[in-house]
């Protein structure tokens, strides 16, 4: 009997948790009434996801959850990160640990679907790349025949090194770690010629490397890698409020709406953007928001461009060029559609 | 009660829900059918809230493309060709040899430290305490990232690999010894290494009913040790070395050909041993603590020389109180193993619970395989243990 009890104790506490989710489908209410929002969150990536010496989260995710901390409650500082691996991050998520998932994840199909999560959009366009020393004298991830390379695992660069030197007719010796940091801590101990992930990673791990201008990233990009954030699958009212706080972000850029000039623009004569600040029509009530949803984003974190700035762009130590992340119409693929 | 009774009166007819033997049948069927209805609802509702949620289940999973690589291979295993399923093996099988070689380590250096902290030498006695008294006073996660960390760095680089006569390489990317190739008619060899064994067993038997009758002993250690080492040897000479090695090269980047030991693999290995070690040193003392001095002295006053004294009088009645505990620490070492997820080596759990929980999803089917596997390896390894002590235990006439 007890032994009986060892084996149902853990599979009737992941049962519970399952239940636990189902319960919330509501998430939007369940996030008002508790008056706060929980954000799965990277906690180690710079310029994604990572908690200062003082405790105050920043990066590009991090402002997202706060975007919508701000658009649903009002109050940007109303958000618990939790930092998740990439390992536990969908779990967190299935089991309604978290409300949303903002932790650089890339958009699959596989992920759309048979994990049960529904992506909002994406935040960041990225794709794989590989970081070497110098002193290998390599230039190109082609030439890696042989090497070992250290990755992250439970992610899609797991697959991605895979398929590319198996495509390329390449062997290499894969050493997989449970988290990031485990990982380019033993590349930079030497225990791997190369490390690998989102190039955007690449960037703000070579921060972390004992001797950073020691090492190269190599010009190969072997994967797409649509960084963005998910919810749970099956409540498509918080599907919404997360997609268009999404939008609103995007099209704050492009109606040059900034965290400076937003109360100016409340008074703005503009149709686009009176329907943007909430002066004309009820969009914000349609998405289950108070009517100036939008300009409570803009003043708590600016628009994409401010924020894409300020965490990994010209503004930040990473400076990583915006590259596909411009707007559709400055040469880049971030779109959104509009508000009306 | 009854005794209160005079003797010779009828026996008390009590009513049948006050009858001790119902109650208690009554109790264990109540108390099952609450459990069965609790793992009833658990699962159903677990079921429902997958559905609801559109997260895959089942086990179709197994059947997949892996897609992934794995850095220690016993069985041929290819990221495309490759099943979820034969994943798994891949796990499990890294999973029994880091537990299988950290059990007979960890056995050998637990009993030599446990009989040192008994040692008369006080050097050696406090250095076995010192041992015992810091190495299980620290975690094992640490103890794990120090091994790897202490692995990893003082170990020179792929270029200026350490070069051990006979053709061993040593590096931060592991440890790589020559591959053994056997050559034409090398299968008799080990013919003759199975011959040899059998015909040391048909030796000892020979020998022990032979003291039984006569008292005369025979070299038992020594004709085994010819028949299991030196018979094969013979055979391997007669059919001119069937045996070549192939020898690790240097490449670009890595070492190739050979075998690889991984450092992953070395510093699991070593912290695992090293920490089960400590707590079977002082389960080993206690063993032999617990056999009374009189045994040794009645042994000595029989004209018994201390080593047969100490190997036929006190180890025997030492073993009855060291196997319960043991097979304790040999199961925690096996679960411990799972700690390997901190230091990249590819075990049961990074594997299984790792990458591929993460790229199904389907955290209930992967994560109760998993602890199914870890329930059988325990119930199995206790089984052994149990059945040995039954048959070392004192058998009361």
């Amino acid at each position: 009997m007890k032994k009986l009890f060892k084996l149902i104790a853990p599979v009737a506490v992941l049962a519970v948790a399952f239940a636990a989710q189902s319960a919330s489908a509501q998430t939007l209410k369940t996030v008002k009434d508790r008056g706060m929002l929980n954000c799965g969150s990277n906690g180690t990536l710079a310029g994604f996801g990572l908690p200062d010496a003082q405790g105050q989260w920043t990066g590009l995710d991090v402002d997202f959850c706060k975007a919508i901390a701000a658009a649903v409650l009002g109050d940007a500082k109303k958000v618990k990160f939790v930092p998740l691996s990439a390992k536990d991050r969908f779990t967190a998520l299935q089991s309604g640990e978290v409300d949303i998932l903002a932790r650089n994840t890339t958009w699959t199909s596989s992920r759309d679907t048979s994990l049960g999560l529904n992506f909002v959009g994406v935040n960041y366009y990225d794709g794989q790349g590989f970081i070497v020393r110098k002193t290998l004298k390599v230039n190109s991830a082609l030439e890696l025949a042989g090497a070992s390379v250290c990755v992250q695992q439970g992610t899609t660069t797991e697959l991605n090194l895979s398929d590319y030197f198996r495509a390329n007719n390449m062997q290499v010796k894969t050493v997989t770690f449970a988290t990031a940091n485990e990982a380019v801590k033993a590349y930079d101990a030497g225990r791997c010629d190369a490390y690998t992930t989102d190039a955007s990673g690449l960037y703000a791990e070579r921060l972390k490397l004992a001797n950073s201008a020691d090492h190269i990233v190599l010009p190969e990009i072997i994967s797409k890698e649509p960084l963005g954030p998910a919810v749970r699958h099956g409540d498509d009212q918080w599907f919404d409020v997360a997609k268009w706080v999404l939008y609103a972000m995007i099209n704050a850029e492009e109606l040059n709406i900034t965290q400076k000039n937003v109360d100016e623009m409340v008074k703005s004569t503009n149709p686009d953007v009176k329907r943007f600040v909430g002066t004309e029509g009820n969009y914000g009530e349609q998405l289950g928001l108070p009517k100036d949803w939008a300009v409570q984003i803009i003043k708590a974190v600016g628009n994409y461009g401010e924020v894409f700035d300020r965490n990994v762009g010209a503004n930040s130590p990473l400076k990583i060029e915006r590259g596909l992340n411009k707007l559709w119409n400055k040469g880049g693929i971030q779109y959104a559609p509009p508000v009306r | 009660m009854s005794t209160d009774l005079p003797a010779g009166s009828p026996p008390v007819r009590v009513a049948f829900y006050n009858d001790p033997k119902i109650r208690a049948v009554v109790y264990q069927v109540a108390l099952v059918a609450i459990v069965a209805f609790l793992v009833y609802a658990a699962a159903s509702n677990a079921i429902a809230n997958l559905q609801r949620a559109k997260i895959a289940s089942g086990f179709g999973f197994w059947f997949n493309t892996a897609g992934f690589d794995i850095s220690q291979t016993l069985i041929s295993y290819s990221a495309q060709a490759s099943t979820y399923g034969r994943a798994f093996w891949v796990g499990l099988l890294n999973t029994l040899l880091v537990a299988g070689f950290g059990v007979v380590l960890a056995t050998i250096l637990g009993f030599v430290i446990g009989i040192a902290r008994l040692s008369t030498n006080w050097l050696v006695a406090k250095t076995a305490t010192g041992y015992v008294e810091t190495i299980r006073n620290i975690p094992l996660l640490l103890q794990l990232l120090f091994w790897y960390n202490a692995v990893l760095k003082t170990l020179p680089e792929m270029r200026d690999s350490i070069k051990i006569p006979g053709g061993i390489v040593l590096n931060n990317r592991g440890l790589f010894l020559p591959d053994p190739i056997t050559g034409p008619g090398f299968h008799w060899v080990l013919f003759a290494f199975a011959a040899g064994i059998l015909g040391s067993i048909v030796f000892y038997v020979w020998a022990r009913k032979r003291q039984e009758q006569t008292g005369q002993q025979a070299p038992v250690f020594l004709t085994s040790l010819g028949l299991i080492v030196g018979l094969p040897l013979v055979v391997f000479a007669l059919l001119g070395f069937p045996l070549t090695f192939g020898f690790p090269q240097a490449g670009r980047f890595n070492i190739s050909g050979g075998m690889e030991i991984l450092p992953e693999f070395a510093a699991l290995l070593f912290g695992l041993s090293i920490y089960t070690a400590a707590f079977i040193a002082e389960v080993v003392r206690a063993g032999i603590r617990a056999v009374s001095r009189g045994q040794t002295e009645a042994a000595y006053s029989l004209g018994f020389r201390p080593q047969p004294t100490l190997r036929l009088i006190v180890v025997p009645q030492a073993m009855r109180v060291i196997i319960p505990p043991l097979t304790s620490q040999y199961l925690n070492l096996t679960k411990n193993s799972s700690l390997a997820v901190a230091i990249g080596y590819p075990d049961l759990v990074q594997v299984f619970t790792g990458t591929v929980l993460n790229q199904t999803g389907q955290a209930v089917e992967v994560v109760a395989i998993t602890m199914a596997v870890y329930l059988t390896i325990s119930l199995v390894t206790s089984l052994l243990m149990n059945i040995y002590n039954s048959r070392i235990a004192l058998v009361e006439r």
